[in-house]
């Protein structure tokens, strides 16, 4: 490289300070490149030493960046080559364009695929589904976490149905101890995935609505994708004062001091909640408009990981991966971070209650995933950020249920062909 | 010899605008400072107290110093500023004085050429720059960095500089050249000691953006052992997001060396940054 | 300079000496990755790699309303966030800077010291203290209000579309006043005395001398001043960045072209990156910068010239 010869003589006092251990001949070092800087202790503590003692010889470095940088972070590094060997994977298209590009591996074929259903492999795997480039790590199921302290001294009932569910909020308030609900619209996802995705499904009816959608039978303007909009902007009257500037941290905050009494969620917040909350917390899943009604339930798949195809260490990749694919990681995972729920076929013993109460609606309702993920987010404009902004927009008031519906079907028409039928 | 330029109400109003801005200017510091020494439930309920004896608590700090190595991280950011000014500063200074200097072919063009870069973020060319550290075996090397923040700097370095040599007189120059001095000891014994001034300000503009960066360590050397101390409080700032205490004290950690740096060398920062323009 | 000139050696080597190294290191590592960059512009992608498109790309930014709709709505927000530092950073910056230079004023140091304080932090911990400091949780913005009895002015301001961009102007100003409060305060002081003694013999003193004798000669800083404050608003995006998130909300409203510029180039979330496109608006961004930096030389900066003395 005539560069590399240049750069040499130019600095030639360099010190490397390279992060590569250099190990003895025959070990191995893995690096997995990670958005969840959060399980940082996790992974160091519990799975990277469970997996070290069964296979000697591998090394592994959980090396995390901050989540709004990982997408871009990384992207840079596969292309110039610099990404490490195993790639945690975002669900769908983000994931899908790396493996197009070659990036990722093929892992059809990898040992111990055959622990993950068709629905977990679907957010890693080509449209036709005849290749899966990731191992299914976990998926989050949305709900609503409550103060259940809050609940008893106001002597309120857990809601079945959406009438329930606001004449629960307007005791609250009428009250006025707590703040009847802990949400924001500032960092715009939180509208989006805590309210518009969480109560969403109940509406469009799960899976039907939402293949549907991609099949263009149904339109983002049509009533079953609407009116959760139109519920969205009634929380507006239940959220905490100057909730447009609320982060979500402040909500976080706000509900585990105790301030508000009840958390739209999303069940990654069960380890967090545990830790900072002193009250006791329990759990419902989004009503239903009339009682009897089916529910269903966002459980979302989230998280996966992958091969990064120009990793030199292949094999030894390959190896980790199949752990992560055995029932022992699964196990090990979901108890250490409850509310990551493991989407291996076979059975996970949970001993988080809370952690426990979510992954019970799987049996009573019925599952589907974030309705604007596969393959509806291809295009420009993007359908999830513009559901972000709109979500945010509705609950602030600044743009009624149907424009917004309008804009967004707009939107997906000018790029997405099944819907310009 | 001026009684309008000291009269009493004058400098009581000039002093009560320079206090107020000097209050706002310094107000949201001391805010993050006092309450990284807060417990949680202190700093929510009155984030404008001072701790007491019942509410004072270093958690904040354990959690944190308990996670990362900020000492390792500060050197590396020090290390990384220090070269990448001295490059800066030594590299653009001689080509400052090459344009301020030399009437040559094609001068103009080439301080154009030089200026280019004062008008595209640096941050576009991030895939090649990468590929290129890649090439040259240098990702997650303290180099990268001071290598492209050296590149970074240059252009508004040379832009300034070149004003301030074609200030210095000619005649001292010419009088040097008699004497027989090659053009490099002129420029190296006689322009560089007068424009030390300008060559301080320079050094304050380049700092800032460098010390503060957090896209390239985060591409370039996102290793632990060549972490920048802006990506470790960014970092710890992610991780800790719920956690207030923790997140105060992260970022009165990063706020800290710089002030203290700063303090240090306010005085001949700005001696330098304001003899410049004295005669 | 004539000296140098009629000096007519055939080759001076020391000229590509004194160049060589920063010519070097600016081209490898900051040109050429640049325009490596920039390129990408003209072309889009096809089934056999990069394909030469001419202005296809800005046809679709500045035509088609998904994108044009963007553009000018970034392109305006960024105007006005110029506009908020034009028109509040740099006077507040000549007045403090006017304010320190008047004579025997105590103090002096101590002031410059702090006032310059927050142009030495990060975006990263000035977002983050602003955000802070201006949560309605936190409540510590709420709470100085009600101190002078204005609780009622409290608004949610970060969430608001029609206040967001206005607040991270002045944030920004916050942080960046210390630099031209410097540079002008230079200035000031080198005035020489001898002009000030005179115009203080004809009687011109106080304000009269401000604005009649020192603005006139510090208006070439205030020039260079403005242009630092153009390129530096036009290639912003960490402020933002760190305090709205890439997709700038409320509703886009604090969306600037450095916002554009990432999301695009880099993709966020689900959306994929466009280098392509991300080429177009950086080029965008450059012609922009270049314009005002071409008006300012050879405008403006042409004018100021003759004040110097």
């Amino acid at each position: 490289m005539k560069f590399a010869s240049l750069t040499t003589l130019l600095m030639g006092s360099t010190v490397l300070v390279g992060s590569v251990a250099v190990a003895s001949a025959q070990d191995v070092t893995l690096t997995i490149e990670s958005w969840r800087n959060d399980d940082l202790a996790i992974w160091q503590e519990q799975l990277i030493p469970a997996f070290e003692e069964a296979n000697p010889g591998i090394n592994v470095v959980f090396s995390p960046s901050a989540p709004t940088e990982y997408n871009a972070a990384l992207n840079a590094k596969l292309d110039a080559g610099s990404a490490g060997d195993l790639i945690t994977c975002r669900p769908f298209d983000a994931s899908l364009e790396l493996f197009n590009k070659g990036q990722l591996a093929d892992l059809s074929d990898l040992p111990g695929m055959e622990n993950f259903s068709d629905v977990a492999k679907s957010a890693w795997q080509t449209d036709d589904g005849s290749a899966t480039f990731c191992v299914p790590m976990a998926s989050v199921i949305h709900g609503f976490i409550y103060n259940k302290d809050a609940f008893e001294e106001l002597g309120l009932e857990v809601p079945q149905t959406e009438e329930e569910f606001f004449a629960v909020l307007d005791k609250i308030k009428e009250d006025g101890t707590y703040i009847p609900m802990a949400m924001g619209t500032k960092d715009l996802w939180e509208a989006a995935t805590m309210g518009y995705q969480n109560i969403g499904p109940n509406y469009w009816k799960g899976e039907e609505g939402r293949l549907a959608l991609i099949q263009g039978e149904q339109k983002l303007t049509d009533p079953q994708w609407v009116e959760p909009y139109e519920t969205l902007a009634r929380w507006s009257d239940y959220l905490g004062d100057g909730f447009e500037a609320q982060s979500y941290p402040d909500s976080q905050n706000l509900f585990t001091l105790g301030r508000a009494a009840i958390y739209p969620a999303g069940s990654w917040e069960i380890s967090v909640f545990n830790e900072q909350a002193d009250f006791e917390m329990g759990a419902f899943p989004p009503p239903v408009k009339a009682e009897g009604d089916t529910c269903y339930i966002s459980d979302h798949t989230d998280i996966a990981i992958g091969l990064n195809a120009a990793s030199p260490n292949a094999e030894a990749a390959k190896t980790f991966l199949s752990w992560v694919a055995s029932p022992e990681f699964a196990k090990i995972y979901a108890n250490a971070l409850p509310g990551f729920f493991s989407l291996s076929s076979t059975p996970v013993e949970m001993e988080d209650p809370l952690a426990k109460e979510f992954v019970s609606w799987r049996g009573q309702c019925e599952s589907t995933i974030r309705s604007t993920y596969q393959i509806l987010s291809r295009g420009t404009p993007n359908l999830e950020n513009e559901t972000w902004v709109a979500s945010a927009n509705v609950i602030n008031g600044t743009e009624t249920p149907e424009e917004a519906a309008q804009r967004l079907q707009e939107g997906l028409e000018s790029w997405y062909e099944p819907q310009q039928k | 010899m001026s009684k309008a330029r000291t009269s009493p109400v004058r400098s009581a109003a000039a002093h009560a605008i320079l206090i107020t801005y000097t209050v706002v200017a310094l107000f949201p510091v001391l805010v993050i400072i006092i309450n990284s020494f807060k417990e949680r439930r202190a700093i929510f309920r009155s984030p404008l107290s001072l701790p007491n004896a019942e509410s004072f608590s270093l958690i904040g700090y354990d959690t944190v110093l308990a996670q990362g190595d900020f000492l390792l991280y500060f050197q590396n950011s020090l290390i990384v500023t220090v070269m990448s000014i001295t490059g800066v500063l030594l590299f653009g200074a001689m080509a400052a004085f090459a344009l301020a200097e030399y009437r040559f072919r094609g001068n103009p063009l080439m301080a154009l050429y030089l200026a280019l870069g004062i008008m595209i973020p640096i941050r576009l060319g991030t895939v090649a720059i990468l590929q290129m550290m890649v090439a040259g075996g240098l990702v997650n090397t303290l180099t990268a960095l001071i290598l492209v923040y050296t590149a970074q700097g240059l252009p508004l370095a040379i832009f300034i500089l070149s004003e301030f040599m074609k200030q210095v007189s000619d005649d001292l120059k010419n009088a040097g050249r008699m004497d027989g001095l090659s053009e490099y000891r002129i420029f190296f014994r006689l322009v560089l000691p007068l424009v030390r001034p300008a060559m301080a300000t320079v050094a304050v503009f380049t700092m800032i953006p460098i010390w503060n960066d957090l896209w390239f360590p985060l591409i370039l050397a996102p290793a632990e052992s060549t972490k920048t101390i802006t990506l470790g409080a960014q970092v710890f700032i992610g991780q800790f997001v719920t956690n207030w205490n923790a997140v105060l004290a992260a970022l009165s950690l990063a706020i800290l060396p710089v002030l203290i740096l700063y303090l240090i060398f306010s005085r001949q920062l700005i001696r330098g940054i304001t003899s410049g323009a004295v005669k | 300079m004539e000296f140098a000139s009629s000096r007519k050696k055939p080759i001076r080597w020391h000229i590509a000496v004194f160049l060589a190294p920063a010519v070097f290191v600016y081209t490898t590592v900051m040109i050429l990755p640049l325009f490596g960059t920039l390129q990408f512009s003209l072309f889009r992608p096809s089934l056999v790699g990069q394909a030469f498109v001419g202005l296809d790309n800005f046809r679709t930014l500045l035509g088609d309303p998904r994108w044009s709709a963007s553009f000018w709505n970034a392109l305006w927000n960024n105007t006005w966030f110029f506009i908020i530092h034009m028109l509040v950073q740099n006077p507040i910056g000549v007045l403090l800077a006017a304010l320190l230079s008047s004579p025997r004023l105590r103090l002096r140091g101590f002031y410059r010291t702090a006032i310059f304080v927050p142009t030495i932090l990060s975006f990263v911990i000035v977002g983050f203290v602003w955000k802070l400091l201006l949560s309605p949780i936190w409540g510590v913005a709420p709470g100085l209000l009600d101190l002078v009895g204005l609780k009622g002015l409290f608004a949610p301001w970060l969430g608001k579309e029609e206040y967001a961009l206005t607040t991270l102007g002045l944030i920004s100003v916050w942080q960046f006043v210390g630099i031209p409060m410097m540079l002008i305060y230079a200035a000031l002081l080198a005035i020489p005395d001898e002009i000030l003694e005179a115009a203080e013999c004809d009687g011109i003193t106080g304000m009269g001398q401000f604005w009649k004798i020192k603005l006139p000669l510090i208006l070439p800083s205030i020039g260079i001043i403005s242009v630092l404050t153009f390129v530096g608003n036009f290639n912003a995006f960490d402020l933002i960045y760190t305090t709205q998130g890439a997709l700038a909300g409320p509703n886009f409203s604090t969306d600037i072209l450095g916002t554009f510029l990432y999301r695009t180039f880099f993709g966020f979330q689900l959306q994929t990156g466009d280098p392509n496109m991300g080429a177009t608006i950086a080029s965008m961004m450059f012609f922009i910068i270049l314009i005002g930096v071409c008006l300012y030389l050879f405008v403006i900066q042409t004018r100021l010239r003759r004040y110097q003395f």
